[in-house]
């Protein structure tokens, strides 16, 4: 390490492009409280980052075993973050159980910093390791750099003075072990510190307890000889695109652009929804933007929140809804009332693992084929998918704007990975933003011809006639709807005709998106990674490597799923080989070979885990071969 | 703008279709009661939204010349809960049936009396499915024989008062189909009530289930099975007005007037507010065809109660929040915590 500086106390410091961390202890022990804190700390230094909070299903799992271990993943880096890392560079091991359930992702020679008094022997049993086997001590991280710090007493002793009860004092133990990470990365304490006098307002003792603590923790590395002698570490700020940026998860992301659509379009927003993981943070979200005019209602099911927002949306609301698979399941026959009614509708479905209840806290690709096909009759919906938190902004933006100016169901498709992940956004301009122009039907005079609610406009698009307006008076539902009068029609010819029309609608939004662009690589080559949604940060950097090893390979990421951009088919024939990777058995695969008539190869992945860069690159590397 | 100034009749608020209904439905003569509800009630046909499920009751609001949503089965009240709390200044009426109501729908029935939106629903409670030619509903008779119970029905039948009393209903109210001025005058009581107004309506079908009322309406029986439900009277009934109501501690028994022990005195005063009372009434719900004494089936407003609707209370706190001003885009986009990078 050439460039590696020495501090004036003898102090290596060794600049680093990147660093994944994990923070890993009992779900009570606040890791992440303490991951959060790191990454702010991050952000506001400069550098790109990329969370991923890692916890139980259960509330309250058994403390001190493997179930019970809640984790907080980042990645920060001197260069554009797009995950949260595939292993770890250091592992902040609360107690045995964090370290026994995270070991095999740290990488070999990887930093692991033990909470000794986490390692005692009701621990160790806990664990799973057993009393008497502990594996800071027995060989089983001898491939590591292992820190032992016992770090419940040494916040004991820090805070020893403060006249705290032993139990508020131990809240405070992953302060400590912030301080330390601070020490190492060389990051400074006072933005945490400007956090906890905020958030402890009206807790000065807590709070000065909090903050001797990670000043407690920062100057114990500073102090400690053993990390002395190991040196410090360092990561540049990223030389973001200069602006004000803000942290957001894909679900904020997702609430803030409903929101954000409803104020552009002039519209009030209304979310009709049922709690479900991990969708639950955007009616939260959006249940405390009330200042912006934004009206929540917590239903009594899944069918009642889509159905309330469908009533809101005939009133001329900005609709929406957010749920997740089991919950999509069940707002079918409503999606079904909304395309027939032609309005407008935003469903943001965070997919998780399925079939049934399946992995609820875990993400996967898997709803596309129920959001193209899940509806009885011929019942066509625009997809719109996010490919990382921050798109969670865009896309739900897009769907809202979408579906207001085509008079139709939008889903957009996010998952629980982006749901949770979080990264900077930079917070754009409200002239940035593109205008939504929702096109509402005008009054009537009583002696005007009468009107007719399923007229289109030359997009197919039929006006919004919202209650209160003077001789629009209509009445359509989900019987089947005579061309441009809407009266009920049984009629054969009137069926096939209506059934066309709203297909034509539908496919007719092609030509109001973009076409599809190349996120990397040659217009023509041998191979292309096509993929969509929350794969994005893999497959980019797989496919950046692969280049650089010398392959023609390009990507792709489809955010449009329905319809498919014109030109998606064109881009497809420019090469040897399209590479399909997708957390489900083969979904966009299928529709793309059904549309185009080619062969891509599949490659899949349904672990309840996203893909990560190695496996795409090897999966590059194979096909590479028998080229 | 004179036709604001005209006052709208019954055909203002006719539609330009022809409903569907058997001859002789029940359901006829409530669209017809509706639409000069309406009119009394000197609503403007763009102010009014019907929504309704599925089902034949569930077809009324093609009928009538205001807004309209023909939803899906069971949930007229969801897809009207949504329109009500985005829009509050509508009026907004949900037509529904026994089974699409209680049934398919009883989840969310339940659910929207408790939050009590200023809705006025219209139960057509014809103890029978329709639409679908006869098969038996969660109102329908023990015994009842149907094509989908041909050894009678065995599925207790439900209370729709009682359930709706249970559920925090804010206006509960029983008519029947026949009773047609009656019905309209509950109609605009249900339209003024702010809050979810519950009517049932007792409606005959007169293709797969007629006569089941008919204990409630044969002319001769009809006078001592009913009756009426008069705020602040005396509970009387009878075909010479010589039957009352009593309270014998906290059983309810009916006493003859014409015997000189009794005194019109002491007889049951129907306090509309009383919900203990109200609760009570509900129970009136004998079959007068089965063996033994039988309480008359009481008709009009059970219970009325004055409490806030979800649609006020949810407005109340967006209001508080922009009591400094609504939020603007710039505040929305950028959040509590920001940095900047130059």
């Amino acid at each position: 390490m050439t460039d590696t500086t020495t501090t004036n106390r003898g102090v290596n410091v060794t600049p680093k492009t990147s660093v994944t961390v994990l923070f890993a202890g009992d779900s009570g022990d606040g890791m992440q409280l303490t991951g959060t804190q790191f990454a702010n700390t991050v952000a506001v230094y400069g550098s790109d980052l990329n969370t991923f909070p890692n916890f139980p299903s259960e509330i309250r799992a058994p403390a001190g075993t493997i179930s019970g271990v809640s984790g907080f993943q980042m990645q920060f880096g001197s260069q554009s973050v797009y995950t949260p890392g595939a292993k770890f560079d250091v592992l902040i091991a609360m107690n045995a159980a964090a370290l026994k359930a995270n070991l095999s992702k740290l990488h070999h020679g990887g930093i692991i910093i033990a909470d000794t008094d986490g390692f005692d022997d009701k621990n160790l049993r806990l664990s799973g390791y057993g009393e008497g086997n502990n594996p800071l001590e027995d060989g089983t991280v001898a491939d590591y750099t292992l820190f032992n710090v016992p770090v419940v007493s040494l916040t004991r002793k820090a805070l020893a003075d403060t006249g705290l009860s032993v139990k508020n004092i131990d809240r405070c133990k992953n302060m400590f072990i912030l301080g330390i990470l601070y020490w190492l990365y060389s990051l400074p304490i006072d933005t945490t510190i400007k956090t906890l006098q905020v958030k402890f307002k009206n807790k000065a003792d807590i709070a000065d307890a909090n903050i001797k603590a990670v000043t407690a923790g920062y100057n114990f590395g500073d102090e400690t000889e053993m990390f002395a002698q190991f040196g410090r570490f360092s990561v540049a700020p990223a030389g973001k695109q200069p602006g004000t940026y803000r942290r957001v998860t894909g679900n904020e992301a997702a609430a803030i652009g409903l929101a954000a659509a409803s104020k552009k379009a002039g519209l009030k927003l209304f979310l009709g929804s049922y709690p479900i993981t991990p969708a639950t943070e955007i009616l939260q979200t959006l249940a405390n933007l009330k200042k912006w005019g934004v009206k929540t209602f917590q239903a009594e099911d899944e069918i009642a929140g889509v159905l309330s927002s469908i009533g809101a949306s005939y009133g001329g609301a900005m609709a929406a809804t957010s749920t997740s698979g089991p919950g999509l399941a069940l707002k079918s026959e409503a999606l079904g009332l909304a395309v027939i009614m032609e309005i407008p509708l935003v469903v943001i479905n965070v997919q998780r693992g399925g079939p049934s209840t399946g992995l609820p806290t875990k993400p996967e690709q898997s709803d596309l084929f129920i959001s193209m096909f899940g509806r009885h009759g011929e019942a066509p919906m625009p997809i719109i998918s996010a490919h990382s938190p921050v798109d969670c902004f865009y896309a739900a933006y897009e769907a809202a704007k979408l579906s207001v100016e085509h008079m139709t169901p939008v889903i957009c498709l996010t998952d629980g990975y982006l749901a949770f992940s979080s990264e900077p956004m930079l917070i754009p301009s409200p002239a940035e933003l593109s205008k939504i122009k929702p096109v509402f039907a005008k009054p009537r005079a009583a002696d005007d011809a009468p009107y007719l609610p399923y007229k289109r406009n030359e997009m197919g698009v039929r006006e919004w006639a919202i209650p209160g307006t003077k001789g629009l008076e209509h009445r359509i539902g989900g019987l089947e709807k005579a061309n441009e009068t809407g009266n009920v029609s049984h009629d054969p010819a009137n069926h096939a005709l209506m059934t066309k029309l709203r297909a034509e609608k539908v496919e007719k939004i092609a030509d109001c998106i973009p076409l599809q662009t190349l996120d990397n690589g040659t217009e023509k080559g041998d191979i292309l990674v096509l993929g969509w949604g929350s794969t994005y940060g893999a497959i980019k950097i797989a496919v950046d490597r692969a280049i650089k090893a010398g392959h023609s390979v390009s990507h792709a990421h489809v955010r449009y799923l329905n319809p498919f951009p014109k030109n998606l088919g064109t881009m497809l024939g420019n090469y040897k080989k399209i590479l399909i990777p997708e957390n489900n058995c083969g979904q966009l695969l299928m529709m793309i070979r059904d549309r185009y008539l080619i062969e891509p190869v599949a490659f899949n992945k349904v672990e309840g885990l996203p893909f990560n860069e190695m496996e795409i690159e090897a999966k590059i590397t194979d096909i590479v071969k028998e080229l | 703008m004179t036709d604001t100034l005209t006052k709208l009749t019954a055909k203002d608020f006719t539609s330009n279709q022809e409903p569907k209904w058997c001859a002789g439905c029940g359901d006829h003569a409530v669209l017809q009661q509706l639409k000069s509800a309406m009119a009394d009630l000197e609503l403007k046909t763009e102010d009014v939204v019907v929504v309704s499920g599925i089902g034949c009751s569930s077809r009324l609001p093609y009928y009538v010349a205001t807004y309209g949503v023909h939803g899906i089965h069971g949930r007229a009240l969801p897809v009207a809960s949504g329109l009500k709390a985005s829009r509050p200044e509508l009026s907004v009426w949900v037509a529904t049936g026994d089974g699409d109501a209680l049934s398919i729908g009883g989840n969310h029935y339940i659910h929207t009396i408790r939050r009590n939106p200023d809705l006025n629903v219209l139960l057509l409670n014809n103890e029978i499915y329709g639409l679908t030619k006869g098969q038996y509903s969660p109102t329908s008779k023990i015994g009842q024989r149907t094509v989908t119970s041909p050894n009678g029905v065995v599925d207790y039948p439900m209370n729709t008062i009682a359930l709706t009393l249970g559920a925090g209903g804010t206006f509960v109210a029983r008519v029947m189909d026949r009773d047609g001025k009656f019905m309209r005058e509950i109609f605009k009581r249900a339209a003024e009530h702010r809050g979810t107004s519950l009517v049932e309506i007792y409606q005959n079908c007169p293709i797969f289930n007629d006569g089941a009322f008919t204990p409630f309406t044969d002319r001769e029986r009809k006078a001592d099975t009913t009756i009426y439900l008069e705020h602040g009277k005396p509970l009387i009934f009878g075909k010479e007005n010589d039957k009352g109501i009593k309270l014998d501690g906290f059983t309810p028994v009916v006493v003859d007037l014409n015997d000189p022990k009794v005194s019109r005195d002491d007889l049951w005063i129907h306090d509309e507010n009383d919900f203990i009372k109200a609760n009570m009434l509900s129970r009136f719900f004998d079959d007068p065809d089965a063996e033994g004494d039988y309480l008359p089936r009481p008709f009009g407003i059970f219970y009325v109660e004055d409490r806030f609707t979800y649609e006020d209370a949810l407005t109340a706190q967006v209001e508080k929040a922009q009591e400094g001003g609504e939020g603007t885009l710039e505040a929305l986009l950028a959040g509590n915590s920001t940095w900047t990078i130059k």
